[in-house]
């Protein structure tokens, strides 16, 4: 690959400078660079709002009984909590933020395919988070439904549901469009000999969940739709009371909610196999079993939505189907773990804090990932659904997945995002209060999970004090890491970033940190005996 | 020996998963600090560039494969008879309402506590009129979801004397938290004098055994105390500040109020209530069932 870019004239597209200056220079950008980067800033919002709902619940749940406010407002925390993070900040995630940012640059692209509409998903994005945020203040309450909407608890109460679906339906436009957007940059600008096998394994994760956003959202706008229409017009899906079925509507909602934990981990899973490599100095090992592992990841994943469901009175044969196809969809998860922990051996390990986080990652997904097997295993599941256990168990994989992958992700990128470093003592302090909060937060639900302590509860039997007392704890240990984290990297006054400050081989390390406006001075190609991750 | 039947098959798929875990979570991680550690830039300063190993690539796909069959079967054989339930089990209908458990005997007789002899198999048939609830009884290791229009069940063996949590798991609204009961296990001589004794209308006033069956007194307390809505007592002949239409009136509890508080019970909605939360009766509570509500709430001075 060429490396004659670094040497460049035109300004960097963070100094650019078009039509329009200052902040309406940005909200009428068609970079890609600049629009990963306003989607960072928008889901960083939410992300804090949704962590301070999650610290309030902690502190209602210090004890038993009420302390601070009642059962009304603990409903609506969690369920706000849920909507904000799921829809606005993980299903969004890696792939609209890096996936925008590096990965048409990974594939030597001077943007995506479709620059307008990418603008145009960012504004869907913002306009279904703020009528899904409108739900807080119009209408007859907050929403008290949980972030599920199940039927027909939520066609019956009088809180303001319609809006919060509203706003999922549309944040669902806004990914659909991002995952065609992708799809189409995949198929048709990569750089000149760079085919599909040689391309680097971030893009192949986007391009897995791109696949995934396209086939799978449109399932939960239909039926966001027919909960409004069963509200509104009475006409019955999901409510008995009207001739519809519970259950149909738990179908339609998992039929998308699963694959869209697939959305949110398989960038994830990109990034960490973009970083290991480059800090052991090695190439990838199992390049094409990690790039076959998103595929059938995002394949399988269609087909184990019901094990959401083992205990809502499906056949016994659906329920066996379920669990099987469930135990198949671990085992590429398995694949990937070996491969990125074999990348490292006999590496030159270099333990910065991208790479640190990406060791967090993995132990945490792990965690994530084994205790699931005992969510998809029948007799297990029974005894566990709906608990605690299975708040643990998805916290471990959606945030200590996919939050510590996008913490890995921003630490990665952050010297070509910004054309600056950042503190690495501090970033490793900050890992050691995230690591150490999470695990006090979240282990302890495991534990009162399998004690019998279910989901949702706004009060709890006193034999489940001790847990929630350490999760506690935990959330406070974890926030001063999340302001410890954020603090350095608002900072931007550390020293200017190299192009290649990590000794990474992609594309994006050939060009200038921050990169110019068109990315790629001289078109990049790959030789016909040039492999993706060459380290010499 | 387990609470139930079903204890020892769950938690043995439970320790076959949690030890095919714990291996892996400690060998891999052991793994991975002892790379990072032995090859460190310090110590290693030139990566050596392995090729991909094909054999190695089926290894780590076929041993996780054998073991994710294995961890299903485990869990598969002691799930299947939790479908299975015997001809002859003892039947008890279990009914779920915002935001209490009634548990009906043979005979129509109500408890609000599931007392079950001791050995003897019991099905649950589960019921709700209103939203989805779900019957969990950890120490049984058995919870199944009560999905209004489906006739969902499960059943169970008590093979231990005593007293455990019934809780309810899938979220239900305001009180969902505290919908809450017990199993209580007992020989089966006690049992069969215990059911004898639980009065078929418990010589109760048949208002109150009316208003019981629709856990209407889960949200409207009998003492004056306020648990989520106006209290029963001393209400009839009341005059109360409603919200009709957003405007504000004074009503004189009598049997049109009631009558419509009970059909269409967001109309008029007393003042500093929440607007909601009860669903209609319509077709639950019948029209003749109305007089003796309102005899009773009479009596409750």
């Amino acid at each position: 690959m060429t490396a004659e870019n670094i040497h460049h004239p035109e300004p960097s597209y963070l100094e650019y400078r078009g039509k329009y200056k200052g902040l309406l220079g940005w909200l009428t950008t068609t970079d890609h660079k600049r629009i990963g980067l306003m989607y960072m800033y928008a889901m960083m919002v939410f992300f804090i709002v949704g962590v301070i709902l999650g610290e309030l619940m902690r502190l209602e749940l210090f004890r038993p009984g009420q302390q601070f406010y009642g059962p009304q407002v603990y409903n609506g925390l969690f369920t706000l909590h849920g909507i904000i993070m799921i829809f606005t900040v993980v299903i969004p995630g890696l792939a609209a933020v890096f996936g925008n940012f590096a990965m048409p640059i990974m594939i030597g692209a001077k943007d995506v395919a479709f620059p307008r509409l990418n603008l145009f998903s960012w504004y869907l994005f913002i306009l279904g988070a703020a009528i899904a945020l409108s739900s807080q203040f119009m209408g007859d309450g907050p929403p008290d439904t949980g972030w599920t909407f199940y039927a027909p608890y939520s066609v019956t109460t009088h809180t303001n549901v319609i809006a919060a679906v509203l706003g999922a339906f549309v944040l669902g436009f806004s990914s659909i469009l991002t995952g065609l957007n992708f799809i189409v940059t995949i198929h048709r600008l990569r750089a000149p000999g760079m085919t599909f096998f040689k391309m680097p394994l971030f893009p192949w994760a986007v391009y897995a969940t791109a696949w995934i956003q396209v086939l799978a959202t449109p399932i939960v706008g239909i039926t966001l739709l027919m909960i409004i229409a069963e509200r509104t017009l009475r006409i019955g899906f999901f409510d008995p009371n009207l001739g519809g079925d519970p259950v149909l509507y738990q179908h339609l909602f998992w039929i998308y909610s699963h694959p869209a934990v697939y959305i949110m981990i398989l960038p994830a899973m990109g990034v960490v196999t973009e970083i290991i490599p480059t800090f052991s100095q090695r190439r990838v090992f199992g390049y094409k079993a990690i790039a076959l592992s998103s595929m059938a990841i995002a394949f399988v994943g269609y087909f184990v939505w019901a094990h959401h469901m083992f205990t809502s009175g499906m056949s016994s044969t659906a329920r066996w189907i379920f669990s099987l196809l469930t135990f198949l969809v671990a085992v590429p998860s398995a694949i990937k773990v070996f491969n990125w922990v074999t990348t490292m051996y006999k590496g030159s390990i270099d333990v910065k804090p991208p790479f640190l986080y990406s060791l967090g990652f993995i132990f945490l997904f792990m965690i994530g990932g084994l205790t699931g097997l005992s969510l998809g295993s029948l007799a297990t599941n029974i005894h566990v659904h709906d608990t605690a256990y299975v708040v643990a168990h998805f916290h471990y994989i959606v945030f200590g997945g996919v939050g510590f992958a996008f913490f890995a992700a921003l630490h990665y990128w952050y010297p070509k995002m910004y054309g600056r470093m950042y503190n690495f003592k501090l970033a490793n302090i900050a890992f050691v209060f995230l690591f150490a909060g999470f695990n006090l937060l979240y282990f302890p639900q495991f534990i009162i999970g399998l004690m019998g302590m279910p989901r949702r509860y706004f009060d709890y039997l006193p034999q489940f004090t001790f847990g929630m007392q350490l999760s506690f704890y935990g959330g406070i240990l974890l926030a001063i890491g999340l302001v410890l984290m954020l603090y350095n990297l608002f900072q931007k006054n550390g020293a200017k970033a190299p192009a290649n400050p990590w000794g990474g081989s992609t594309l994006e390390w050939t060009i200038p940190s921050p990169p110019p406006v068109e990315n790629f001075d001289v078109m990049p190609e790959m030789g016909p005996d040039e492999e993706p991750y060459d380290y010499k | 020996m387990g609470a139930s039947n079903f204890v020892e098959g769950v938690d043995l798929a439970f320790k076959v998963i949690f030890g095919i875990g714990i291996f892996f979570l400690v060998g891999i991680t052991t793994v991975m600090i002892f790379f990072v550690i032995r090859y460190r830039k310090s110590k290693h300063p030139k990566a050596e560039q392995i090729h991909d190993n094909n054999v190695l690539e089926v290894t780590w796909t076929l041993i996780p494969l054998i073991l994710a069959l294995l961890m299903f079967y485990y869990g598969y054989v002691a799930f299947s008879p939790m479908r299975n339930a015997p001809k002859d089990a003892y039947e008890i209908t279990v009914i779920g309402k915002m935001w209490v458990w009634a548990f009906e005997y043979p005979g129509g007789k109500q408890s609000p506590d599931l007392v079950v002899p001791l050995n003897k198999p019991v099905k649950c048939n589960l019921v709700s009129y209103d939203v989805i609830h779900s019957l969990y009884i950890p120490a049984f290791r058995i919870k199944e979801d009560v999905v209004p229009g489906k006739n969902n069940f499960l059943w169970f063996i008590p093979e231990q004397l005593g007293e455990y949590d019934i809780l309810c798991s899938v979220y239900c609204g305001l009180r969902h938290s505290f919908m809450e009961a017990k199993v209580k296990v007992v020989p089966e001589a006690e049992f069969n004098t215990w059911l004898a004794a639980l009065p078929s209308n418990s010589g109760e006033p048949e208002g109150l055994t009316i208003l019981k069956r629709n856990a209407c007194t889960g949200c409207h307390s009998l003492d004056g105390s306020k648990i989520v809505s106006t209290s029963f007592k001393g209400l009839y002949g009341k005059e109360e500040k409603v919200i009709t239409n957003g405007t504000e009136r004074t009503v004189l509890v009598d049997d049109a109020y009631i009558k419509t508080s009970v059909y269409d019970p967001n109309k008029d909605v007393v003042v500093g209530y929440q607007k909601g939360i009860m669903k209609t009766y319509n077709g639950i509570i019948k029209e003749d069932e109305l007089p003796k509500i309102i005899d009773y709430l009479k009596s409750l001075k």
